[in-house]
């Protein structure tokens, strides 16, 4: 009996301990986060607002995050993700994605801590173990904000006002997470609007007001009615109002946040993110000591993306479409990237290698199309449809 | 009865003469002392934090742990090989406003070596060929402005001002041209895997090569502008183009060589901007210290000594307001005011050293004088 109690006790004491253990691993828990911009910056609000998500869930005090604002993606990168590993971060985050190599050169030198480069494409092929990214399915939310965009194009198009269903994007850079982006906002206008065509300005930088503004009023003075963006400020929303204003036909679509404040009658939506779908289950993991998987993308069915509230000036019947999309979306039923919706050079892509291994920025390996739908996101979380389909042109300045 | 005939103004402002160092230094400290003050004031009723504590805060971020104070000496090497670059044309009442283009040449040079020569050489024989080309590449950046100086009296300022954006665009080029990965804009770590054409640590010190070659530098120009005939010429030049005629200097040959020179040693700093510190190249691998550092040559009046101290300065007050930011979560703003005022305080201070300013005296004590 008593070997029992002395068992009984050790076992108590042992679980006890444990238990304080665990919370004092969550207590001792420090979180890094690396922003490009700081909160003016609708991309980097909405990194913030992801990160304040995930401390409300988990319990996090202020203490146990350290926010680096304003860090350009040079060596300052670098210096920051190591000066966060020195105050004894675990999970060191950074937002943009010219932060990525910096952060796999301070990952190497900081085994112990991981470093997170949030919509990088790099990780799945770096040796090291304490590499990862993140990307939501942004490509879903684009998707639907052109169904938005769609409608409304419909309605100008009926009524008369329009004859040219003539759309526009103002795109950071040239490359896939661009890419991905205005096709698939482009897909979603044509799955209402069949004979859509569009024009894409780059701007050649993730957040300049100017150069936004100007490639939109580009862009309207080409006849174009709708504007997508994938670009960080409120500049082409505002040249798009301005006009508006003058007694040009032309709507916004924006990115990261409502653009209702600066756009009040153009704007119809934006599409979103909601970075505390990822961040929350990868700091959560972090905090637990449990591995974080090199590669994470969810979507519509983990309320990762979102679209902003509808503008007053959308079609009738905008409402219904966007519901039955996002619930297409979720159950399956939809693809955005289906091959059997678009072209490349008229023809219909059957096989398309996503992957790069030996740096000359051709896919080498990782089939992307299965059963006839490109599937996005899911080899890397990075976007790789870099396919430059049918009906999208894109310009050049240079 | 007190009549003025004429009123006397409040101030009397009139040109010092000679002033001795240790009242100047202590006019120097005094102004930082009360820019302090300010904004303490500042920070107590707009932000509601005890001022001691930010000031604390800003120290930490700058020399709290070891690899803070190595990132704080390498920025502060950084800055004062401009500035060392600076001096000499400065000196000569040349305004080299073009350190920004002349660093970023250098900067795009040490990157082709790092791109081209890989696996051609090993890692130490490539640094001598990226210093030298990176020299030359600023060399020739400092020497088109002072050609045409020379040659056709254009204005330099324009001018220097003008290659900026040359090499600005170059660069935009040459990331284009080197992008990886393709569409992104943007080189990242060149070579990070085998580390060609970066600097080895020096005692254990990343960045201890960038410390050693900036100090060589500050000896340097200190020798060459106040113990030779070059230097010599190069002040004659600056106070007077005629007296300079009059003794039978030549002008045009001093301009030029002193830009080829000023060029030349900030093409150094993109050498280590590029192989010391970045290891890419990008169009902010100068980052705007081509214009920071023109305080910084002010300031200390061209003596490279006294140059270590105001970089020293302006990066401490840099990465102490990016730590009061990130400590605080306050916007850079705040910050940068603090900075602002600290800078507006110390350059502010130059002129009561230069000039010295009385009140208007009561007349009657004026007369007894």
């Amino acid at each position: 009996m008593k070997k029992l109690f002395t068992v009984l006790f050790v076992l108590v004491f042992a679980l006890t301990v444990v238990a304080v253990n665990a919370e004092a691993a969550a207590e001792d828990f420090k979180l890094g986060v690396i922003l490009v911009h700081d909160e003016n910056s609708g991309y980097d609000m909405a990194h913030i607002d992801g990160v304040k998500g995930a401390q409300e869930k988990l319990g996090l005090t202020d203490d146990q995050i350290i926010f680096k604002y304003n860090i350009p993606e040079t060596e300052a990168c670098y210096d920051n993700a190591v000066d966060l590993a020195e105050q004894g971060c675990d999970l060191i985050i950074s937002d943009s994605y010219g932060h990525q190599s910096y952060m796999m050169q301070a990952a190497a030198e900081y085994p112990d801590v991981i470093f997170l480069a949030a919509t990088g494409d790099t990780a799945w092929k770096e040796p090291m173990e304490n590499v990862a990214n993140f990307f939501p399915h942004t490509y879903e939310s684009r998707y639907v904000s052109g169904i938005v965009a769609g409608m409304k194009l419909k309605e100008l198009l009926d009524s008369g006002k329009v004859t040219d269903p003539y759309v526009g994007y103002v795109g950071a850079y040239p490359y896939a997470e661009v890419v991905s982006g205005y096709t698939a906002f482009f897909l979603g206008i044509r799955s209402i609007v069949p004979d859509a065509h569009m024009d894409v300005q780059y701007t050649n930088s993730w957040y300049d007001p100017k150069a936004e503004g100007e490639a939109a009023n580009a862009l309207i003075s080409r006849g174009c009615v709708i504007i997508g963006q994938h670009a960080d400020s409120t500049g082409a929303p505002s040249a798009i109002q301005a006009a508006k204003d003058s007694g040009k036909i032309v709507y916004s679509v924006g990115y990261n946040i409502s653009m209702l404040a600066v756009a009040p009658t153009a704007a119809l939506t934006s599409a979103q993110n909601r970075w505390a779908a990822l961040y929350t289950p990868t700091i959560e993991k972090a905090m637990k000591g449990e591995a974080i998987p090199k590669d994470y993308s969810v979507g519509y069915a983990n309320d990762a993306v979102q679209i902003a509230p509808l503008g007053p000036e959308v079609a009738e019947g905008t409402q219904e479409a966007v519901d039955s999309a996002i619930a297409g979306i979720i159950d399956g039923s939809l693809n955005v990237f289906d091959t059997a919706n678009y072209t490349v050079k008229g023809e219909k892509i059957t096989t398309f290698l996503a992957l790069d291994t030996d740096g000359d920025w051709v896919g080498d390996t990782g089939e992307a199309i299965e059963d006839g739908i490109f599937v996005e996101s899911k080899l890397i979380s990075a976007p790789y449809f870099s396919l430059r389909i049918d009906g999208i042109t894109e310009l050049t300045n240079e | 009865m007190m009549k003025h005939k004429k009123k006397e103004p409040l101030f009397r402002i009139s040109k010092s003469g000679f002033v001795p160092l240790h009242k100047a230094w202590a006019i120097r400290i005094g102004a930082l002392l009360l820019a302090l003050v300010v904004c303490a004031f500042i920070i107590y009723s707009i932000i509601k934090l005890n001022p001691l504590k930010v000031y604390g805060t800003m120290f930490q971020g700058a020399f709290g742990t070891n690899k803070r104070m190595w990132v704080t000496i390498r920025d502060t090497m950084m800055l004062l090989c401009i500035g060392l670059g600076l001096a000499p044309a400065f000196k000569m009442r040349f305004w080299n406003i073009g350190a920004e283009g002349q660093v970023l040449v250098g900067g795009i040079a040490s990157a082709a070596c790092m791109i081209y020569l890989r696996g051609k050489m090993s890692s130490t024989a490539v640094l001598p060929i990226m210093f030298v080309c990176s020299m030359l590449a600023g060399a020739i950046w400092g020497f088109i402005p002072g050609y045409f100086k020379a040659k056709y009296g254009t204005n330099e300022t324009l001018f220097t001002l003008m290659m900026n954006y040359i090499a600005i665009q170059l660069t935009s080029y040459f990331v284009a041209l080197w992008e990886n990965p393709y569409g992104s804009n943007t080189v990242g770590v060149i070579n990070s895997r085998d580390k060609f054409g970066w600097f080895p640590p020096i005692f254990g010190q990343m960045y201890g090569l960038n410390v050693i070659i900036v100090l060589v530098l500050v000896v340097f120009i200190y020798i060459y502008l106040n113990y030779t005939k070059q230097g010599f010429e190069i002040s004659v030049v600056g106070d007077s183009e005629n007296t300079a005629k009059y003794c039978g200097i030549d002008v045009k040959r001093v301009i030029i060589r002193t830009m080829i020179i000023s060029g030349a040693i900030c093409g150094i700093a993109g050498f280590l901007a590029v192989a010391g510190a970045g290891h890419t190249i990008s169009v902010s691998t100068a980052g705007g210290r081509g214009f920071t550092t023109i305080i910084v040559a002010w300031m200390a009046k061209f003596n490279s000594f006294v140059m270590v101290l105001f970089s020293a300065l302006l990066v401490f007050l840099e990465k102490g307001a990016m730590e009061i930011a990130s400590r605080y979560q306050l916007s850079d703003y705040v910050s940068n005011m603090i900075i602002g005022i600290i800078l507006f305080f110390i350059l502010g201070s130059e002129f009561f050293i230069n000039f010295k300013v009385r009140l208007r005296q009561r007349y009657a004590k004026d007369k007894s004088q």
